[in-house]
């Protein structure tokens, strides 16, 4: 019997598989190449002295990582219980209210920020390190706010309504239930948040001291110079974080499946 | 029992109301205060103009940013949109390589975004240097770079579409007789639209967003965001600013509520 031709067009993805390849892989190879090359061309971890060494670079490279991790706290703390409350009745039928938590998502950030700059100067707060913090916290928001309420909202609520059948109180069913279950969203939500705000010194630079800046704000400074191996120094640190962090959601998602399914705690 | 519902309901509305007041209190005061001259919010309000509007408009380089950032993120929406919609036929229809394209075309969307603009900065220096490929930073540039970052999210919304698709139907106009990219363009097309438009609203809001790779790869092109950041950096404030933040919300609040009601009356008579 004559097989049917099949219609396999997959040469459609090659005209963006050479864009990627030259604008994507290439870069960062480019990145890789320059971390690790001296000044006259040899291999060396000289950049990587450098920017440990000069504690400018370094300072910055840890306190980014505590203002990333605190504002990332922050987030959460307050995108929960709007979730929470947002994916619970009477207010899941009102599509509208959630609607009105992401709509500043869709306009220009550095507006939004210089409106934030207004008001704190319009309050009397100078530029400090918790002016920059909240500035990220209020830039970031909604990324932390959706996945939660996806989650949340999308959650089966059975479990639930078998948790206070079986005699829990509020409060425990909240703790052992909900909670556990939001895990996949609270994860996401952590994703979207903690590594971005390394590259967002747009929002430290208009709101924080000049001592309160991240990591992004220095790299920039030393490509400035012409410092391209100490830049590339940094920026394949960033890589490394952010293949470490994506590890580790995709570890701390794939155990949280798990325990959602099989319950198999101890 | 009673009470206690009535409390946690009053409780809950309590913390969407704070969040939403912190939302949307710095957006109210500079839409009320793009009425009035003054330099600084808070203070006294002075008279009620539209003087900071007519300034706006008569602000050369606040203008040329505007048309540059709408130049930059029509552009590179509509490039994103095309390469990734064919694109994303082509990885539906991948057996063996698609989970590695699949991983290559996440890279951008996971990877720390000044790691990214450094890299499209190097590969500039790269050309230059060691190709001898001379060309300016400036908004080819930008328009390229731009494309290639909002690509990823035209796939991420397309590609589910193009799975629930039934396959019959592609099948039954090659059958008829159709060419297979007659095909494509007839019956396939259409059905992806959807997917489409909202992949380009995607990638345009992500544009229009978009700082650090346009700071870092702009030469002298600006765009509103490395413009009012670069300007208030330098001298404090722009009161004018105010004026194009408040259009600037106002075509969004429109935008969200006319998309709403549409989605809302399609669900209505999917429903009927």
């Amino acid at each position: 019997m004559k097989k049917a031709k099949v219609f396999r067009p997959t040469a459609f993805a090659f005209p963006y598989l050479a864009v990627t390849l030259v604008f994507v892989i290439v870069p960062l190879i480019l990145v890789t190449v320059y971390a690790f090359r001296g000044q006259d061309g040899s291999f060396t971890f000289e950049n990587f002295k450098y920017v440990f060494t000069e504690a400018a670079y370094r300072n910055s490279l840890f306190k980014t990582v505590g203002i990333a991790a605190l504002a990332t706290l922050l987030c959460l703390l307050v995108a929960y219980p709007v979730a929470y409350v947002l994916a619970s009745a009477p207010f899941n039928k009102m599509a509208v209210l959630a609607l009105l938590f992401v709509i500043p998502m869709w306009m220009n950030f550095v507006l939004r920020i210089v409106a934030l700059k207004s008001v704190f100067t319009a309050i009397g707060l100078k530029p400090s390190f918790l002016t920059g913090v909240l500035g990220l916290v209020y830039d970031f928001l909604p990324y932390m706010l959706l996945p939660i309420y996806t989650v949340l909202s999308n959650m089966d609520k059975s479990y639930i309504e078998a948790s206070r059948d079986l005699g829990a109180s509020d409060f425990s069913t909240f703790w052992k239930v909900t909670f556990p279950l939001s895990f996949p969203g609270i994860i996401s939500g952590i994703s979207m948040v903690f590594m971005p705000i390394f590259s967002a010194y747009a929002v430290t630079g208009l709101l924080a001291d000049p001592g309160t800046t991240v990591i992004g704000r220095g790299i920039e400074i030393l490509f400035g110079l012409r410092e391209y191996g100490a830049g590339s120094a940094l920026s394949f640190i960033l890589l490394l974080l952010v293949f470490l962090v994506m590890f580790l959601s995709s570890l701390l998602s794939k155990r949280t499946n798990k325990t959602a399914k099989g319950g198999n705690r101890q | 029992m009673k009470n206690k519902t009535l409390l946690s309901l009053v409780i809950r509305w309590a913390i969407l109301v704070i969040v939403l007041i912190a939302i949307y209190l710095p957006i109210a005061l500079i839409v009320v205060y793009s009425f009035s001259e003054v330099r600084d919010l808070g203070g006294e309000y002075g008279s009620f103009s539209f003087n900071l509007y007519t300034k706006l408009f008569k602000n050369k380089e606040l203008m040329q940013a505007t048309a540059n950032t709408l130049i930059i993120g029509l552009t590179s929406a509509f490039l994103a949109t095309v390469l990734g919609t064919v694109s994303a036929i082509g990885i539906h229809y991948m057996t063996k390589m698609r989970k590695t394209v699949d991983t290559a075309s996440q890279i951008t969307v996971v990877n720390a975004e000044i790691v990214t603009a450094m890299g499209f900065y190097l590969l500039f220096i790269f050309m230059r240097d060691v190709l001898k490929i001379s060309f300016n930073l400036g908004l080819g540039w930008l328009i390229l770079a731009h494309t290639v970052i909002t690509t990823p999210y035209v796939i991420l919304s397309v590609s589910p579409r193009l799975k629930q698709l039934n396959p019959n139907l592609l099948e039954a106009s090659m059958d008829l007789g159709a060419s297979p990219m007659r095909s494509l363009i007839t019956v396939m097309l259409p059905q992806l639209a959807g997917a489409m438009i909202s992949g380009f609203a995607l990638a345009f809001t992500l544009s229009l967003d978009d700082f650090v790779v346009t700071s870092i790869n702009g030469g002298n092109t600006y765009t509103i965001s490395t413009f009012v950041y670069n300007h208030i950096r330098r001298s404090g404030v722009l009161p004018e600013v105010r004026a194009l933040s408040t259009i600037i919300f106002l075509v969004v609040l429109i935008v969200m509520i006319v998309v709403n009601v549409i989605k809302n009356r399609k669900l209505k008579s999917e429903n009927k």
